[in-house]
């Protein structure tokens, strides 16, 4: 599996195909009806991360000292978001996770348009996907 | 007065002739701020350039003409709303901020322990939360007028709301999130019967109606400088003089003294007294800008404009297949705002903003609306009278191509 970093570098260079905010747009909107489904039982208030505009529900497992993220929500573009981080940080070591600076997500050039990040939690999911990483360093120790 | 000409009013406003990611600006978020004509924008650069000065206190030159300035557009105000003097509008932040220092004031001083407020059950946060405050301090009740299907007020149930304990009455004259204009004159009377006085939220209907506080005989009024055309940052409270004499200071300083020593602090005439430190002399200065703006617009003909649009717009919106309108309400201004099934709001707001199209998306601060139809929140088009049918064909257009893209595969 290759590292947090070079996933960061591969996804910089695919958006670097696109020229504008709508073929963005359109790339995360289909991440987001790509994302494989969450099991309904995880789509409960305890794995739920409320936004101002949308619901995310998060689930985290540990798998070979790996810890590997699963997600939902009711909007497809945060859907896509969750796809980018996925595929960055699901499956990685939690120690790996903890330390991700996640510079990708300024290098897309989506700030702006997720600078919305109050509205669409996408901080409110690193968090809680860093959360997941340190609830399993702790319990291995 | 030259008669309403779209292209006319349109080349007032530079924003307008903007792209937005290279394609034309559309820009349907007039009721969270409207654009500025460019004799506003002027007016701020000019008196940046030309008479930047502290007002009131100066003998020089450039405070004088400053004063003079700032002084004027309170006479402005006074004529555009039809207060009876000019000593009854009071420079504010905007509405947020005069519903706060109502609360604060009238509100602290004439609202005990076990007295009603009533609002209604479509009010900003900014008209629920100031009194949410002050029932928490003073032990009060705050009540509310409720809503129908149609997101009107259900005015059958105004009589019995209105108790002995009722001590004020503030609602919203046309909500931001659904587009009803409210009954304020009828609501104003039943309350005045009581003696019960009333604060309008003005904040949506002094862009789309002529406001005439006079005639609605309202006891205070507000409204936000740069939802009418001006900058962001000023606004204003209307109050009737006797009560606005008999109210407490709001915030101590500057300006809203009239003597001070360590012993005892004497207070400034109205509206000084409502105004400490230095008065945001700029945007008010623009503000009086924004006031001759409308005062030379056609504004019969820019609020039949209005209502045409909002009709056609109402029409278009509902006919694209998923679309449900919240807020259908009898009597309506400039917004129309509806869900997508199996489509998320946000989504389709984001897909519109790709295409240059400028919408709302969410709660529009009035939880209890979104929780009152059951839904998460809304798309919400909101117009002023600089826009045009052809953007709400683009609207119209672009929505459908949205709704194809995110409900095809969409699982919620």
């Amino acid at each position: 599996m290759s590292s947090i970093k070079q996933i960061e570098e591969e996804i910089i260079s695919d958006f670097e195909l696109f020229d504008s905010w709508e073929e963005k747009y359109h790339y995360i909107i289909e991440l987001g009806q790509k994302l494989a489904p969450l099991d309904d039982k995880y789509k409960v208030d305890e794995y739920k991360i409320k936004g101002c505009q949308s619901s995310v529900w998060l689930n985290g497992e540990e798998r070979d000292g790996k810890l590997f993220f699963s997600a939902d929500s009711d909007s497809t573009f945060v859907k896509g978001e969750i796809a980018l981080l996925m595929m960055v940080l699901s499956g990685q070591a939690p120690e790996d996770i903890l330390d991700a600076k996640l510079e990708f997500i300024d290098a897309l050039g989506l700030r702006q348009h997720i600078a919305v990040t109050r509205a669409n939690g996408l901080a409110s999911m690193i968090k809680q996907m860093k959360t997941y990483a340190f609830a399993m360093t702790t319990a291995n120790k | 007065m030259t008669p309403f000409d779209i292209n006319k009013v349109r080349s007032d406003f530079p924003i307008l002739s903007e792209k937005a990611y290279g394609k034309t600006l559309v820009y349907f978020d007039n009721a969270a701020s409207s654009q500025k004509p460019k004799v506003v924008i002027d007016a701020l650069v000019d008196y940046y350039s030309t008479y930047n000065a502290n007002v009131h206190r100066g003998v020089h030159f450039l405070s004088q003409k400053a004063s003079a300035a700032f002084d004027a557009v309170r006479d402005k105000v006074k004529t555009f709303i039809n207060a009876e003097s000019e000593r009854e509008i009071i420079f504010v932040r905007g509405t947020t901020e005069a519903i706060n220092l109502v609360a604060s004031t009238y509100g602290r001083k004439n609202i005990g322990q076990g007295d009603e407020i009533l609002i209604s059950a479509m009010e900003h946060h900014s008209n629920i939360v100031p009194w949410q405050m002050l029932c928490e301090e003073k032990g009060a009740i705050l009540k509310v007028i409720p809503l129908n299907e149609k997101g009107e007020l259900i005015m059958d149930a105004l009589p019995e709301l209105l108790t002995d304990k009722t001590k004020f009455v503030s609602v919203v004259h046309i909500s931001n999130s659904l587009g009803t204009m409210n009954p304020v004159k009828e609501i104003i009377r039943q309350a005045h019967a009581k003696g019960i006085p009333v604060l309008v939220d003005g904040a949506q209907s002094t862009a789309h109606e002529i406001i005439d506080v006079q005639e609605l005989d309202a006891d205070f009024f507000t409204f936000s400088g740069h939802k009418i055309l001006a900058p962001t940052g000023v606004g204003c409270l209307y109050g009737k003089l006797h009560l606005l004499e008999a109210m407490p200071p709001y915030q101590g300083g500057g300006e809203m003294i009239s003597s001070v020593s360590f012993e005892k602090t004497t207070y400034n005439e109205v509206p000084f007294k409502f105004e400490a430190g230095t008065p945001n002399i700029a945007d008010a200065i623009a503000l009086g800008a924004a006031i001759d703006y409308w005062n030379q617009l056609d504004r019969v003909g820019a609020a039949k404009w209005e209502m045409e649009l909002l009709k056609y717009a109402t029409k278009l919106i509902s006919e694209v297949p998923s679309v449900r309108l919240i807020g259908t309400a009898d009597k309506k201004a400039s917004v129309v705002s509806f869900v997508i099934d199996g489509v998320n709001a946000m989504d389709a707001g984001m897909f519109l903003d790709t295409k240059g199209i400028a919408v709302r998306t969410g709660h529009h601060c009035t939880e209890p609306v979104m929780n009152f139809f059951q839904i998460p929140g809304t798309l919400r088009a909101s117009f002023m009278f600089y826009n045009t049918n052809e953007e709400v064909d683009a609207l119209a257009e672009n929505l459908t191509k949205a709704i194809a893209l995110l409900q095809t595969h969409s699982v919620a």
